[in-house]
């Protein structure tokens, strides 16, 4: 039973950032439709840019952490700007190869730039763990949970109540009626990849310090963050929410009691099995794209 | 204006192909390393070695009159990519020996490559005991197979008290020979074997395996991957109050880098290594130490990579003891050559046995192999 809840509680801890990849991602697919092959080196962004701010320029850790989202934010501005607006009528395939040129780019730039061996990043929490009972968690963690559930419920408040949500919102159901009632689509679009690309970064900025950074660690998340968006259905938040808390219990579940080897593996054949059953995910607003 | 021009291009293709000229008088010694990927903190340990061996060999002559040049390529960590760079070397590089590919998984993929060419490869750090007895006559290790490390601990056994053990070890190749190999020696040595845990070579969290080794309640816990893995697994271990002793195989776990990166959490763990730059004077020949250790402190190289540069530096010393026997720089001289090479290394001495089935030996070292703790931050006798 102790393990069990050990498992459950790893689990919870991982579930927030995979929720912060996961909405991240379904902004950007379910909005703007476009399939963004950049999300995973967004991740990796993140992790490092709290690298180059704690430990190369010695920042404190928790000024270096909204920084880095920030950055975060800017590059996907950048990249919106850069990239996708002039693709703005095109078909999914070129924006798909733009994507992942993109990505390709983003990501050999990381290796020029940080070399290939890994990068550890110090935190400032302490290292004996927070004891409850039979369970013990990392303070960094409680830290990374607690951070991530506010950054979702300040996106959330932000989708939802504020007119700046609004017009994202409508910009989402019908473009065409949103440029009529005088929504700026293209200003929309960045704001979108931007705010996509931000909790990207913050998912990497937190996980960045409690495991370490290396060039290809976007690879896996951009995986775990697509099979959450299809899981949780195309432009969903709640969906997406639940979807990352739901893999991160079926990494940990599986890896403790089916088999540790293929822990990765396991969010997939989740993926799999309830695609079987339920092909449009949880709580699908979109059915399909191109 | 046309003429200056045509000047200024005759002047420049004649200095390139002089250069060009210059460079092809170098003997050429392939290098496949992962320098990036989940190996890359120890591949590219074991490439400023080997690079460090190269400048000390050219500094006194090179061999057969001849600049040696290292042909370095990246294998990211990939089988496939290995197995690439073994056939750029090989054939569009023509050199006539090899040195690599670390993880034992890239090695084994690269050697058909070797039986294809028929070119030599000296294996500096592969474990796996699956590399020198498949019939490839083309390769010579200098580092130990995880059987040889197994009954080296086995005298450690009764004196630290093992009575029950866990594993935790890479899905490779590397990883579950050594978990297979120790927990023979401890069956054969009167301790019980707990759960034996594997995770992917790419993985960070070690949380749920750490949850089922906890609940298994052995008093040791053997893990066996690179040191980036191992830096994880101490944190995460320390995290979820796994009590049992930590000890890890392999040799390319560099403690200094652990107490770097890890700190208060790679106290009490225990570690086999080939080479203790910390005790100079248990090291079977010191001068050869120094040299190594001087020419990486002189170009400021961190200290932890010590443990694991030095087979960078003992396979170019061996191999170009191989070219200078051959007395050419072909491979299938070299290849005759390397078996009756002596070398004295950083580790101890080389010289090669045969092992694997007859007629098709493969050539493999006996190396010295040293246990080592951390306390306090700093590293000790065991």
């Amino acid at each position: 039973m102790d393990q069990f809840l050990q498992h459950v509680l790893n689990a919870v801890m991982l579930g927030g950032t995979y929720a912060l990849l996961g909405i991240g991602l379904t902004l950007i697919f379910g909005i703007m439709r476009v399939v963004n092959f950049t999300h995973g080196e967004l991740y990796a962004f993140g992790a490092y840019m709290m690298y180059a701010f704690v430990m190369l320029a010695g920042a404190n850790f928790f000024v270096a952490l909204p920084l880095a989202i920030l950055l975060g934010a800017l590059l996907g501005a950048g990249i919106e700007l850069l990239l996708l607006r002039r693709l703005r009528g095109a078909d999914i395939d070129t924006t798909m190869l733009v994507m992942i040129g993109a990505w390709i780019a983003l990501q050999n730039g990381e290796q020029l730039a940080w070399t290939g061996v890994a990068k550890s990043i110090s935190n400032p929490f302490p290292a004996a763990p927070l004891v409850i009972g039979p369970v013990s968690v990392a303070w960094n963690r409680v830290f990374v949970f607690i951070f991530a559930v506010l950054l979702i419920a300040t996106t959330y408040f932000l989708i939802q109540k504020t007119k700046l949500g609004k017009a994202m919102r409508a910009t989402f159901q019908d473009r065409d009626t949103a440029a009529l009632m005088g929504v700026q689509i293209g200003h929309i679009h960045t704001v979108t990849f931007a705010l996509g690309s931000a909790l990207a970064a913050a998912a990497g900025a937190l996980l960045g310090p409690v495991f370490v950074a290396y060039p290809t660690m976007g690879d896996l998340a951009a995986a775990k963050a697509f099979a959450i968006v299809i899981l949780g259905g195309l432009g969903s938040i709640p969906g997406a929410t639940l979807g990352g808390f739901i893999l991160a219990m079926a990494e940990e579940l599986g890896a403790g009691y089916v088999s540790s080897g293929y822990r990765d593996a396991m969010s997939f054949l989740l993926i799999i099995v309830i695609l079987l059953f339920r092909p449009t995910g949880m709580f699908a607003q979109k059915e399909r794209i191109g | 204006m046309v003429r200056s021009l045509a000047f200024a291009v005759s002047a420049a293709v004649l200095t390139l192909s002089a250069g060009a000229a210059a460079a092809q008088d170098a003997i050429k010694i392939g290098v496949t390393q992962p320098l990036t990927g989940a190996f890359a903190a120890s591949g590219n340990y074991v490439t400023e070695g080997a690079r460090l061996a190269e400048a000390a060999i050219n500094a006194s002559g090179g061999v057969l009159g001849r600049k040696i040049q290292l042909v370095i390529e990246d294998n990211k960590s990939n089988p496939t990519e290995a197995v690439a760079t073994a056939e750029k070397l090989i054939a569009k590089d023509k050199v006539p020996v090899m040195m690599g590919a670390w993880s034992s998984t890239l090695t084994l993929a690269v050697m058909p490559k070797l039986m294809e060419y028929k070119v030599p490869m000296l294996v500096e750090t592969s474990s796996s005991g699956k590399i020198t007895v498949s019939g490839n006559p083309y390769i010579f290790r200098i580092s130990p197979t995880s059987e040889m490390e197994a009954k080296a601990f086995a005298g450690y056994v009764k004196p630290l008290g093992i009575k029950k053990a866990d594993f935790l070890a890479t899905n490779n190749d590397f990883g579950l020979g050594a978990s297979k190999e120790f927990s023979e020696m401890l069956k054969a040595n009167g301790a019980t074997v707990g759960v034996m845990e594997t995770m992917d070579p790419k993985a960070t969290d070690f949380s749920a395996q750490l949850a089922k080794i906890k609940a298994s309640g052995g008093d040791t816990l053997f893990v066996t991957t690179a040191v980036e893995q191992v830096t994880l697994i101490l944190k995460q271990a320390k995290e979820q109050q796994v009590s049992a002793r930590i000890i890890t195989t392999g040799g390319s776990v560099s403690p200094d880098q652990l107490i770097e990166q890890a700190g208060p959490a790679a106290d009490g763990s225990r570690h086999v290594v080939f080479f203790t730059p910390w005790f100079p004077d248990a090291v079977k020949n010191p001068d050869v130490a120094k040299k190594f250790v001087d020419a990486w402190n002189a170009k400021k190289l961190p200290a932890g990579g010590l443990t694991e540069g030095f087979r960078g530096w003992d396979g170019i010393h061996t191999i170009v003891e191989g070219i200078k026997a051959a007395g050419k720089a072909e491979p299938e001289a070299i290849q005759k050559a390397l078996w009756g090479v002596k070398v004295r290394g950083v580790n101890g001495d080389v010289a090669f046995i045969k092992q694997g089935p007859a007629g098709q030996e493969s050539a493999q070292n006996v190396p010295s192999v040293y246990l080592v703790r951390v306390d306090g931050g700093k590293v000790v006798k065991n």
